[in-house]
């Protein structure tokens, strides 16, 4: 996929052996799914390569989520762009929940692991939950927001290069959609990064899309550096003085 | 041989004209306002479709299938949604062809505006202590390549 994978467990048991499973796993993923690999499976379905009962179980498992995807999202999530279909929005939060489900398997409850800035969280680090920060999309060393978190996925959509516009190109009449980044808290981080996928391309209104879809929080920072949060979200925030 | 030129194009531009007005079934659009004034309404029309035979009036280009005008299709279900197309016709010919609605579009639209606007706080952004343990943030591809570009410029810089 292209992007820094991070995994860390605490439980003490946990060997070295254990770690590389989780990342051998995102290699077979990658293999799989990346359109940039010429060979892999997504790219000969793209070039018509496959016949439908030869996708992979995994393939079609990806595929199905992202048709039901869509419709829960009334188009907002789409894998197919111009003849082409991507999952990439989809594939990197179940791929993460399935790393972290072999961890599970392996017997360990305490452990987080980070794909490009998508977390599954497990447990606690040091008896208290993980400490989430969310980047300062305009300044990439700088938080701007620290969540504490445990037994939950978050995702992040967004784009790094300062003030970009999103706009939708069917309606270039419909005013800029300027958000710039939206962290996304669901209850596994598959579902955290689909539904981020999705409410990205909602520009503005997303983070009423995510205020209304139970078990959700969401943070959205515009391109004016002004940040909207869900109701709930203030429940994961940490304080400077630690508190809740 | 000049003449002989010129008539062969003539000749030729006749036959194409005669074989576009001769298919009729190239477009299928409905028209549901014949002989008025051109149509510039995009709202939905009903899901019944009107055909309209053609009959000889003063617009009509002689020898063509259609009347000069705009005219707005009935709206059509598609999957995911509704397609509608308006068709412009300029002395006879269909000239452009527009789709007032797409699928994908129309539905996204109305559900978007239909999702309830409570009042959400909102706040400047603020650094905090870079005191965690893990980071979340739109990912650094993009930064990163105009981070390179800016280097590799100023290095091109005479």
């Amino acid at each position: 996929m292209g992007m820094p994978i991070t995994v860390e467990v605490v439980d003490p048991s946990v060997s070295e052996a254990d770690i590389e499973q989780v990342f051998a796993y995102f290699c077979t993923v990658d293999d799989t799914f990346s359109t940039y690999k010429e060979h892999s499976e997504i790219s000969k379905i793209n070039r018509g390569e496959l016949d439908e009962e030869e996708y992979s179980d995994e393939m079609k498992t990806i595929l199905a989520l992202s048709e039901q995807t869509r419709q829960e999202t009334h188009g907002y999530f789409d894998i197919q762009h111009n003849g082409i279909r991507d999952p990439s929005g989809i594939v990197k939060g179940w791929a993460i929940l399935q790393a972290a489900h072999l961890l599970k398997d392996a017997g360990f409850s305490n452990f987080y692991i980070d794909a490009g800035g998508d977390i599954q969280v497990a447990g606690h680090k040091d008896g208290e939950p993980w400490r989430i920060g969310i980047r300062n999309p305009f300044e990439r060393k700088e938080i701007v927001k620290v969540l504490s978190v445990t037994d939950k996925g978050v995702a992040t959509s967004g784009t790094a290069i300062r003030g970009q516009h999103i706009y939708n190109p069917h309606d270039p009449d419909t005013p800029l959609q300027d958000i710039v980044s939206l962290t996304i808290i669901g209850p596994n981080v598959y579902e955290a990064d689909r539904f981020a996928t999705a409410a990205f391309a909602m520009g503005k209104r997303g983070i009423y899309f995510i205020e209304q879809l139970p078990g959700f929080e969401g943070y959205m920072i515009d391109a004016t550096a002004r940040a909207t949060f869900t109701t709930g979200f203030e429940r994961y925030v940490l304080r400077h003085d630690n508190t809740r | 041989m000049k003449k002989a030129v010129v008539s062969l194009i003539i000749i030729g531009a006749f036959v194409i004209y005669s074989i576009i007005h001769a298919r009729p079934d190239l477009v299928a659009i409905v028209a549901n306002t014949p002989g008025d004034t051109p149509s510039s309404s995009s709202s939905a029309t009903t899901n019944s479709s009107t055909e309209t035979t053609v009959t000889s009036s003063s617009t009509q280009t002689p020898g063509s299938l259609y009347r000069d005008g705009s005219y707005t299709g009935s709206v059509d279900d598609a999957q995911w949604g509704f397609v509608q197309v308006k068709a412009i016709i300029t002395n006879g010919k269909i000239t452009d062809v527009k789709f007032l609605q797409y699928p994908n579009d129309r539905e996204r639209s109305i559900y978007i505006n239909s999702i309830a606007d409570p009042q959400l706080t909102s706040e400047a952004i603020q650094a905090q202590s870079a005191n965690v343990d893990i980071v979340t943030g739109a990912t650094d591809s993009s930064l990163a390549f105009m981070q390179s570009l800016t280097d590799a410029l100023s290095q091109a810089q005479a």
